[in-house]
């Protein structure tokens, strides 16, 4: 059954529409990549994925004690509260040191644990808060533009350290990009958001233009694949079945 | 003929005890960038002060309602078309006119105000000293019991969202606190004082913390040692008692950063 369903959510924000009519399903073990332009509401998708932002119209199903682990598009931290990246792990709950490094070293990130936080690198930032968010060995694991700031070298280093992460562990990924063309290969879906679904299916679907994927798959280690997607509004064929499933082992939020 | 006969004594254990609830909240109230929200709770007080006395009720029922009505106005007001500044401004200084003019239709009282506003730490009594032990029990409590969650939310709502936190009901409780924080503490510090003794220990803390934890006992450590050494500097040079606490404090906050300094860590 679906780890998370939306049904023809709708989501308002100070009177713009941001979300219109989404319908989705995440399955379990799949990665599902959104990507869309700036303002196209994908950060709010995913906020409202969490639970964040609730919807104005719709409905929102989690399964049943589903475990979110979230990767923010960017944590600011304040300077003046001192935090080592050990403390940060053990936030809310906390965690024994065995878990705390096994997760780091998961994450890429194992010589970081006595580091302060605000002493990171991009790079290194996003790390462990990709450690922090395995420590719950979530069902679901949702990234905001985790690699927002990074080098190209960066990315690929960290797309390639989620690919090894629902290798490990089996977990469902939802990643955000505002970078149209860079999707990861290893996805299982794409998701075109731009206030509406657009499109979504396979990569190799949604990016179907044959002459722009000759120019990709191969480089950058083959984490990153490269895909056009023309913004007309010409539906693409959507081959996935856009009715939500709705089991009986699931938790209920609706809105007003 | 106990201890507690000492006025000293007295003031001393009310000030430590202000201070064991004062330094932790104040930490929060730092790294949420919340000081003036602190000085507009405090400011709100005196118009509790005020409903207090026409309305014949306990000073520190009415400062605490009030201090919460307005901790509460606040945060449901925030992100409304207003900067929280802009709000925080506005209701301080439009509750502390109306706590003024307030106090002015209050017949047969004579009223000190400076009581209220900068405190009479010599003063207080023994039930005062069970109402300023109390309270700061309740308000460190609360904060020992939440302080994961309030941690997690004061680092970023998503984050405390996505990990089952209600970002919206730590505000709460750390409005709670405030509020509870300020009832006790106006008769000590006064209401003009007590946003320096939330802030004061806490910023001078911070060089020396790598942990959240470890700035709150720091900061519990620096506020103990400008409550003895405000007191007793004030009987030695025969100054106001409150500023004398203050001072000490703004010292210890200025000796902390030249350290930082000499130790060579950049400005932050």
């Amino acid at each position: 059954m679906s780890l998370i369903t939306l049904a023809n959510v709708n989501v308002r924000l100070g009177g713009r529409t941001v979300l219109e009519d989404v319908s989705l399903a995440l399955e379990p073990g799949e990665i599902v990549t959104i990507v869309g332009p700036n303002g196209s509401g994908k950060s709010t998708l995913l906020r409202t994925i969490i639970g964040a932002i609730k919807p104005s119209d719709g409905m929102v199903l989690r399964q049943k004690g589903l475990k979110i682990g979230y990767v923010p598009q960017k944590l600011h931290i304040d300077p003046t509260l001192p935090l080592t990246v050990r403390r940060f792990l053990s936030l809310p709950k906390r965690v024994s040191d065995d878990d705390a490094h096994t997760a780091l070293h998961d994450a890429g990130a194992g010589h970081l644990c006595h580091h302060q936080m605000t002493d990171l690198s991009g790079g290194q930032f996003q790390r462990v808060l990709l450690a922090r968010a395995l420590l719950s060995n979530p069902d679901l694991l949702i990234l905001d533009e985790a690699t927002q700031g990074l080098d190209q070298p960066g990315s690929a280093d960290f797309y390639t350290q989620i690919e090894a992460v629902r290798r490990d562990k089996g977990c469902a990924i939802l990643m955000v990009s505002h970078e149209l063309h860079v999707v990861m290969a290893a996805s299982d879906r794409v998701i075109c958001l731009n206030g509406h679904v657009c499109c979504h299916g396979t990569p190799e679907h949604v990016a179907s233009a044959p002459e722009y994927r000759a120019l990709f798959g191969n480089g950058t280690h083959g984490a990153l694949a490269l895909y056009r997607h023309e913004h007309s509004h010409e539906h693409c064929d959507h081959d996935h079945d856009h009715a939500p499933q709705i089991g009986a082992h699931t938790d209920e939020e609706q809105s007003a | 003929m106990s201890l507690l006969d000492d006025f000293m004594v007295r003031a001393i254990l009310a000030g430590l005890g202000l201070v064991i609830a004062a330094a932790p909240l104040g930490c929060f109230v730092v790294w949420r960038r919340m000081a003036y929200f602190g000085d507009a709770t405090a400011h709100a007080a005196i118009l509790g002060v005020a409903l207090a006395l026409a309305f014949n009720v306990s000073i520190f029922a009415g400062v605490l309602v009030v201090a919460l009505i307005m901790a509460l106005a606040v945060s449901s007001l925030n992100g409304r078309g207003f900067a929280m500044d802009t709000l925080l401004g506005v209701m301080a200084h439009s509750s502390l006119a109306f706590g003024l003019v307030a106090v002015s239709f209050v017949h047969g009282v004579r009223v000190d105000l400076m009581a209220y506003l900068f405190g009479d730490i010599l003063a207080v009594g023994r039930s005062d000293l069970a109402v300023i032990w109390v309270g700061a029990a309740l308000v460190s409590g609360l904060l020992y019991w939440r302080w994961s969650a309030l941690l997690t939310a004061t680092l970023n709502p998503d984050l405390a969202m996505a990990s089952g936190v209600s970002p919206k009901r730590e505000q709460l409780i750390l409005s709670l606190a405030l509020a509870l924080v300020v009832a006790v503490a106006i008769k000590v510090v006064g209401t003009l004082l007590i946003a320096a003794m939330l802030l004061i220990p806490a910023a001078a803390a911070r060089p020396f913390a790598r942990t959240p934890e470890r700035m709150a006992v720091i900061a519990m450590v620096i506020g103990g040692i400008a409550i003895f050494g405000g007191i007793e500097g004030a009987f030695a040079f025969d100054t106001p008692t409150g500023p004398t606490i203050v001072c000490v404090a703004a010292l210890l906050f200025t000796l902390a950063n030249l350290v930082r300094v000499l130790r060579g860590q950049s400005a932050r």
